[in-house]
Parts: C-alpha cells; sequence; structure tokens
C-alpha cells in the first residue's frame, strides 16, 4: 500500500486504497474462483483416479502420466499439436504478411474486401468447421469435383479428404490457417499503420525498391507486433479442439487427435477425469513460455 | 516515363491478383454456405452437376426445414439470452475492476491488470474437465446457468484489460474537478467516468457477446439436451440425425448465425485489436 499512497497525489487519496480493493476484489476474488480453483482441481485429479459418476477418489501418485507416455494416441496427439501449432503459423505469418501490405493503402472496396477477409475469424468457428466439412466431404466435396472436371482424378478414385490420415491432417492445419490469417492480417495491419511513414519513403528516396524496403525496413520495425501475432495464434491453435472435434472428431484410428481432443475423449467422453485432466496438463508449458513472452512485449512497449 | 507507367500497371494488376485470390480462399466457405442453403436436393446430391450454379431452381426448402422442424430457433433464443447475462455480469465485475486498476492502484495495479491480463491466455481446454466437476456438484449440469456461471472467466479478464486502457486515456484532471465540486471517487466513477466511457462500454458488450456466440468447449462439455443448446453446439451435432447431414439446413444455419455477429465484430474491430496489441502498437 505504500507504493499507492506517494502515486496519488488527488483529492480523496486516504480512502483511495480501500476503494481501489473494493472495486477490483469482486473479479479478482471470481477469476482466482473459477480459473484458480479448476486449475488447482485439475492438478489434484491428475494424480487420483476420479472417474465421472464414481464419488471416490484414490491418490495414485504419477499412476496417470506414466500411463499416458506410454500411450500411442498420446503420442500422435503431442505430434499433431505441435504439426498443427507450427504449420499454421507458418502459412498465417507469410500470407498475413503479404494480405496486409495489399491492404495497407486504401481503394475502393476497401471495406467490403475486408469484411470478406475476416469472416473466418469473426463467424463463430465450429460453424466455419462444418462449412469446411461439406466443402471436404466424401462424396460431394467441391474440390473434388474440380480435380475430376480437370481430369487429374477420374470419378469416384479421388482420395477422401477427411477419410486418410495424412490428408485429414492436412485438412485441419488447412482450417487453422484460414481461421487465423485474417486475425493477424489485422494485426499487422494495425502494426503497419503505427510505422511512420517518413522512414519507408526515406529508404524509397534512397532508391530501395518495395520489396527491399518491406523486407528490411518495415518488417524488422513490426517485429513487436509481428510477435504478438504469432503469440496468440500459437495459443489459439495449441489449446483448439473445435476444429479437429468437428471435422474428424480425432479420427480416423485418433490419427488427428491433438491435447485438448485428446482430453475430452478421454476425460469426458471416455469418463476417466483423471486420464483427461493430466492430458490437458501438458498444455500448461507452452502457455507459461508464450506468457513470458507476452510479458516481454508489453514491459518494452511500456519502456519505449 | 513508359518504363514507369507499364510498371505502375503491372503493380496493379499483382495487387488485384492477390487480393483477389486471398479473398476468394478465405471467403470461399461462406459463398459455398450460401448457395448450399438454397439448392434443392436433387440439385446438391447430383454427382454430374456443376456445384457452382444453380442446376435447378432454387428453393426455400432448407430454411423453411431449419425454422419449423428444428430447434435453431431456440438454440438462437438460448445464445442469445446466455449473451445478454453474461455481458451483464462481465460489465458489473469488470467496470471497476478496471477503473481502480487504471487509476487508483498504482504501479501495483498495473501488475495486477497484466496478471488479470494473462488468465485470458488460460484456455477452456485446460479447466473444463474441472469445472464440468464443478458444475455437477452445483446441479447446474444440462443447465444454461452453467454456461452463465463460467463464460465470465473468459470474457472479464479480456474486458477489464480493454476498459484499462480506455480508462487512462480519460485525462484525471476531469475527475478531480468533479471531486472538487463535491463528489466521492466511487460518485465521480459512476456519474463522470461511466457515461464519457460508452464507447469503451459497447466495445465490451460486443466484444463478450461475440466471445459467447464462439465458445463451444464449455457448451459441448456441459450441455447435453437437444433444447438447451447453443448455436455453435447445437447445429454441428443435433442438425445431424445418425449419420445423415442435412447439409441445405446446416449450411443455411451457419450463414444465418454468422453473419450478424460477423457486422457486430467488424463495427469494433478497430478497438478489439488495440486490446490484442498489448501495447506494442500506440
Amino acid at each position: 500500500m505504500a507504493i499507492t499512497r506517494n502515486k496519488i497525489k488527488s483529492i480523496g487519496a486516504a480512502q483511495s486504497p480501500l476503494l481501489g480493493a473494493a472495486m477490483f476484489s469482486p473479479a479478482v476474488l471470481y477469476i482466482l474462483l473459477l480459473v484458480g480453483g479448476p486449475f488447482f482441481l485439475a492438478i489434484f485429479y491428475a494424480f487420483s483416479d476420479a472417474r465421472i459418476g464414481n464419488a471416490e477418489m484414490h491418490f495414485v501418485g504419477l499412476e496417470n502420466f506414466r500411463s499416458i507416455l506410454q500411450s500411442s494416441s498420446f503420442r500422435v496427439a503431442v505430434r499433431n499439436s505441435f504439426i498443427f501449432t507450427i504449420c499454421s503459423q507458418i502459412v498465417v505469418i507469410f500470407g498475413a504478411n503479404i494480405l496486409a501490405i495489399s491492404l495497407e493503402k486504401a481503394f475502393r472496396g476497401r471495406g467490403l474486401i475486408r469484411f470478406l477477409i475476416l469472416l473466418p475469424w469473426v463467424a463463430p468457428i465450429a460453424l466455419g468447421a462444418i462449412g469446411w466439412k461439406w466443402i471436404l466431404d466424401s462424396i460431394y466435396s467441391v474440390i473434388t469435383w474440380v480435380l475430376v472436371a480437370v481430369h487429374i482424378y477420374k470419378p469416384f478414385s479421388a482420395p477422401i479428404w477427411l477419410g486418410e490420415p495424412r490428408l485429414a491432417i492436412a485438412s485441419v492445419l488447412l482450417v487453422h490457417s484460414w481461421r487465423l490469417m485474417p486475425f493477424s492480417t489485422v494485426i499487422l495491419l494495425a502494426g503497419r499503420t503505427a510505422i511512420p511513414k517518413d522512414i519507408p519513403e526515406a529508404a524509397a528516396v534512397d532508391g530501395a525498391g518495395f520489396w527491399r524496403t518491406q523486407l528490411q525496413i518495415v518488417i524488422p520495425m513490426m517485429r513487436p507486433i509481428i510477435s504478438v501475432s504469432v503469440l496468440f495464434g500459437l495459443i489459439f491453435t495449441f489449446t483448439d479442439m473445435t476444429v479437429v472435434y468437428i471435422l474428424t472428431a480425432g479420427g480416423p484410428f485418433d490419427s488427428t487427435q491433438t491435447l485438448p481432443s485428446l482430453a475430452f475423449a478421454l476425460g469426458i467422453q471416455g469418463s476417466d477425469l483423471a486420464a483427461g485432466a493430466a492430458i490437458s496438463l501438458f498444455l500448461v508449458p507452452l502457455l507459461v513460455i508464450i506468457a513470458y513472452f507476452m510479458l516481454r512485449v508489453a514491459h518494452r512497449a511500456e519502456v519505449n | 516515363m513508359a518504363k514507369g507507367i507499364s510498371r505502375r500497371i503491372w503493380g496493379k494488376v499483382v495487387h488485384v491478383l492477390v487480393l483477389g485470390t486471398f479473398t476468394v480462399l478465405l471467403a470461399f466457405p461462406f459463398y459455398w454456405m450460401l448457395i448450399t442453403s438454397f439448392k434443392q436436393n436433387l440439385d446438391l446430391y447430383t454427382m454430374e452437376n456443376n456445384p457452382f450454379i444453380f442446376n435447378a431452381k432454387p428453393t426455400l426448402d432448407h430454411l423453411r426445414f431449419l425454422f419449423t422442424e428444428t430447434r435453431f430457433v431456440r438454440w438462437l433464443g438460448n445464445t442469445a439470452f446466455v449473451g445478454v447475462i453474461v455481458v451483464a455480469i462481465t460489465l458489473l465485475l469488470a467496470l471497476p475492476a478496471a477503473y481502480s486498476l487504471a487509476r487508483l492502484s498504482g504501479r501495483w495495479g498495473e501488475r495486477l491488470g497484466i496478471g488479470i491480463f494473462l488468465t485470458y491466455l488460460v484456455p477452456p481446454t485446460l479447466l473444463f474437465i474441472p469445472l464440468s466437476r464443478v458444475v455437477a456438484y452445483l446441479g447446474l449440469q444440462d443447465s444454461l446457468w452453467a454456461l452463465i456461471l463460467v463464460y465470465p472467466t473468459f470474457t472479464v479478464p479480456f474486458s477489464v484489460w480493454l476498459l484499462m486502457g480506455f480508462f487512462k486515456s480519460i485525462p484525471k484532471e476531469l475527475e478531480d474537478a468533479a471531486m472538487v465540486d463535491g463528489l466521492t471517487r466511487f460518485g465521480a466513477f459512476v456519474k463522470l467516468v461511466i457515461p464519457i466511457s460508452v464507447s469503451g462500454i459497447l466495445t465490451v458488450v460486443i466484444f463478450t457477446f461475440t466471445l459467447v456466440t464462439q465458445e463451444f468447449v464449455y457448451a459441448l462439455t456441459f450441455i447435453s439436451s437437444e433444447s438447451n443448446q447453443m448455436i455453435g453446439t447445437g447445429i454441428p451435432i443435433f442438425l445431424v440425425r445418425g449419420d445423415v447431414y442435412y447439409w441445405g439446413a446446416l449450411m443455411a444455419a451457419c450463414l444465418i448465425a454468422s453473419i450478424p455477429i460477423a457486422f457486430m465484430y467488424n463495427l469494433f474491430l478497430d478497438r478489439f485489436i488495440a486490446g490484442f496489441t498489448v501495447g506494442a502498437v500506440k
């Protein structure tokens, strides 16, 4: 409280710390109860044999983690989680930078184009994913139709997009990239408009071409904002289970399962709360790392 | 000179091509929802037909089916109901918290503010298993109140963060003047700060509402009966009967539910982005 006192010189300072605490404590308490509480409950479950429908619970030590680490579907889920997260971010950052460059200058119809481009991000992802499920349908897929029409495949011999492990993984990856590209684009666009215009202009006067100005001057200046976009993108993809659940439900044969979707399959559908909780805890290390970098970006922004 | 002009034209062509390609790729699923919604089943399920156009007369059958023979309207209602109450709870918790962290508590408040922001990074997929037990313990299984209880866990942190930035931009002198005129600090907050923060509050309202409509994991975990679904779970799960996909109705439902949300989000986009960029853009 000592810090607060010299900070506030305005009238009514004497009552401020107490009033301040009274004003933020409901929100903080709520978050402690419903975010902090369940988080510790998850840790607690992970070391127990808790099941849905069974009131009794015993401490089992590292047993859950041992059996998880031995299961092949867990290893596949970890691999997929990283494939989806990292590959989609590569696609997204590449595409979003190009899109942000093309959207930077005003032109007629920009508002409409921006609206259309943003749809994948602003529409509920469960519904967007259902749209893709229809596009990737095993029989009536429009992609298949086009491939048959241009004679790449014969009728009925085209691949079943969501039915073969590799293609299913590629499909999930595609939908994740599709979903996050708009988000990344608008963030990068905000970063671009914040760059002082005279710097790229001076470079252009000095004879630097468009791409050289972009690659050597603008994009390096946007490093903090690109980091923000990537950090959010990593979190959104790594912790998402909606896309996989709707497109493939983890199949075929658990080949597209991710950490969150496997936690759901075992913990809720399979009633094995302990295993589900233990699996979802594997999300924590990456979340901590991302939070650390997020704080660094925020801190730097504050210093500058 | 001629070289410069041809280069400019060339640049324009590339620009249009790039934008065109990206727009088509990103918006295509929504075009697909649109055209599927109005196609007759015979047209949809004849493989020889060119799927990009109407091969038979457009029909309203899927819409009729959706509105009369499914619980779609009920799901829209559920979503609106949960949305409105969660917005109210979020404002009640986030407004005072954001103000106090922005104004009253100095450096300590800033750290707490960042702490609250970080809880926004805690995903539903980490908490849904223990929360499913909490919900069961409270007797809220298969009740919309379970969602109302839990949704503020992700709407409050981000709203506090957005509002903190907003309150910080209001000059302190305004409140000081009001307090000289006899208002208490809390009075100044209610009678002065809140009224001039309407646009910030509106931003939080829209953001919270869209987050509620977009949520999937908790709704999937806590809600089981058909009549209690939200749009995000009802459409993908209950418009599929057994293995039969009613694609026409499904796509119509996706489109009808997505477009209003997309419009709302678009109106306040720049403010949301300001919140997401964690101060990396000034």
